[in-house]
């Protein structure tokens, strides 16, 4: 019986690999017990993302329209969003905090506003990417304005206007770690607090956490993208 | 709001800005880490893409180098280069702390622009261009010099824009995983609840940022042979492409 106690000892003084001692860069150990961090870092990352996403894609949308309307505001909304899009992210939160004060508000606004500038040009592209002799068929087959938009012209944008939604999610993910600096930055908190402890294995699994999260929603939009544009693949292709 | 008046008078505060600490001081170490990185940047990145652009090849290169750009985070790039045992991660010289660290990362963000652009470029050419230069006698290299460069310098310098605008903004988050430069006043501000200063250098780096952009916007003016005179006049559809490009 001694020997077995021996034993058992002589294991559980094993230090895990993401004790401070051996301080592993990828320890499997860290994983399991911690999953819960990653876990809830993870699911408000996703949760900051998704409401920048929604909200920049709902203000994106008529400012295009209208910038489309009126020639004249299309310079002023493609300058204003260049500009905006020119300020580093870690200096428009503080600029953002007098308003929003520290809360996640500040964070998704921020996003929100990078993420506008982005899609508020592949909207544009894409309508006006829509040709004239299109357009004038559906008028002459008495399609109304609305109608117009919704039947004829947003499904020929669809592709260009995708392809901006693309850009603008992933490089939401990977801009949401700069959060951090309000305590709101899902992943990036755990990285912060990684360089801060020199603690490895948090560092590595959420860095590669956030690069599987932007790859993974990048498919789930490539995905959406292909239900929504039937007519781009399947039976029809001989046509 | 009374954030934003305590901002002011941080900015309006001659002392703030003076001494190693100063604003000053921090300011022109990041605008010295921005440039540095971007002339590693411009040699590896523009001669590479230049070249290989003259020659036709490896076009794969140019559009996944900057998808590849986009996904990693600069964040997480940047700590885990900080968090790396390797000499980069101490003082260096003008660049401060972790100031090695912080500039591998920055050349290595500012290269998708300036490849990418600087790629297709060369690409965009017409070949009736480069078939009548041939037909004047032009060699390879004289084609280049005289013909391929000069038309294709309005977009490797908006690539160079991109380029700088992204590495400054890069370099501000830098601080946050203990680089220098003015991010550090911004992060201190914050984790010491000392919001006016962190506001203030929030508001410093974002003027910094505008006039590098417009700056750059100058520049690409500049360059840009359809605007002087009539010499180029027959210059065939332009080469510009949508400004995200390369973000």
């Amino acid at each position: 019986m001694p020997v077995t106690l021996l034993v058992e000892d002589g294991i559980s003084i094993q230090p895990s690999c993401y004790s401070r001692l051996v301080n592993k860069w990828y320890c499997a150990d860290y994983l399991k017990d911690r999953h819960g961090d990653l876990t809830s870092a993870l699911t408000q990352h996703l949760q900051i993302t998704a409401w920048s996403l929604v909200l920049g894609i709902v203000i994106a949308f008529p400012l295009a329209l209208l910038a489309r309307r009126l020639p004249r505001l299309q310079g002023l909304v493609l300058g204003t969003s260049t500009m905006l899009y020119t300020i580093p992210s870690l200096a428009l939160f503080p600029l953002l905090v007098p308003f929003t004060g520290i809360t996640e508000k500040t964070v998704v606004i921020g996003l929100a506003l990078y993420a506008l500038t982005i899609l508020v040009r592949s909207m544009l592209a894409g309508l006006t990417g829509v040709p004239e002799e299109v357009r004038e068929s559906a008028r002459g087959l008495g399609y109304g304005r609305l109608r117009l938009l919704v039947r004829v012209e947003l499904p020929l944008a669809l592709p260009v206007i995708m392809a901006g939604i693309r850009v603008a999610t992933v490089s939401t993910v990977a801009l949401t770690t700069v959060g951090t600096l309000v305590s709101y930055g899902g992943l990036g908190d755990l990285i912060r607090d990684g360089v801060q402890n020199d603690f490895k294995a948090e560092l590595l699994a959420a860095s590669v956490l956030c690069v599987v999260l932007a790859v993974v929603l990048d498919a789930v939009v490539v995905g959406i993208q292909w239900l929504v544009t039937p007519w781009t693949h399947g039976r029809g292709r001989a046509a | 709001m009374r954030n934003v008046r305590d901002a002011w008078d941080y900015l309006t505060t001659g002392a703030n800005w003076g001494g190693s600490e100063g604003m000053w001081h921090l300011l022109l170490q990041q605008l010295l880490l921005s440039v540095t990185a971007m002339l590693v940047a411009m040699a590896i990145g523009l001669t590479l893409a230049l070249w290989l652009g003259h020659l036709g090849r490896a076009g794969f290169l140019a559009v996944n180098v900057t998808n590849i750009g986009r996904a990693v985070p600069t964040f997480a790039l940047l700590a885990i280069l900080v968090t790396l045992d390797h000499p980069g991660t101490a003082v260096f010289g003008p660049y401060g702390r972790a100031g090695l660290a912080t500039l591998i990362a920055l050349a290595l963000f500012a290269l998708p622009p300036i490849f990418t652009n600087a790629y297709v470029a060369m690409r965009e050419i017409p070949d009736a261009v480069k078939e009548s230069a041939t037909g004047m006698g032009m060699t390879g290299s004289q084609r280049f010099w005289r013909v391929e460069l000069p038309l294709g310098m309005p977009l490797v310098v908006s690539g160079l824009r991109l380029a700088l605008v992204q590495v400054w903004a890069t370099a501000t988050i830098a601080a946050l995983v203990a680089g220098p430069g003015l991010g550090t006043l911004i992060t201190a501000g914050f984790y010491r609840t000392d919001y006016p200063k962190g506001i203030a250098a929030a508001l410093v780096v974002a003027v910094v940022a505008f006039v590098l952009e417009v700056g750059g916007a100058l520049a690409e003016r500049a360059v840009d042979p359809n605007r002087k005179g009539t010499a180029m006049r027959t210059t065939p559809k332009g080469g510009r492409t949508p400004e995200h490009v390369g973000t």
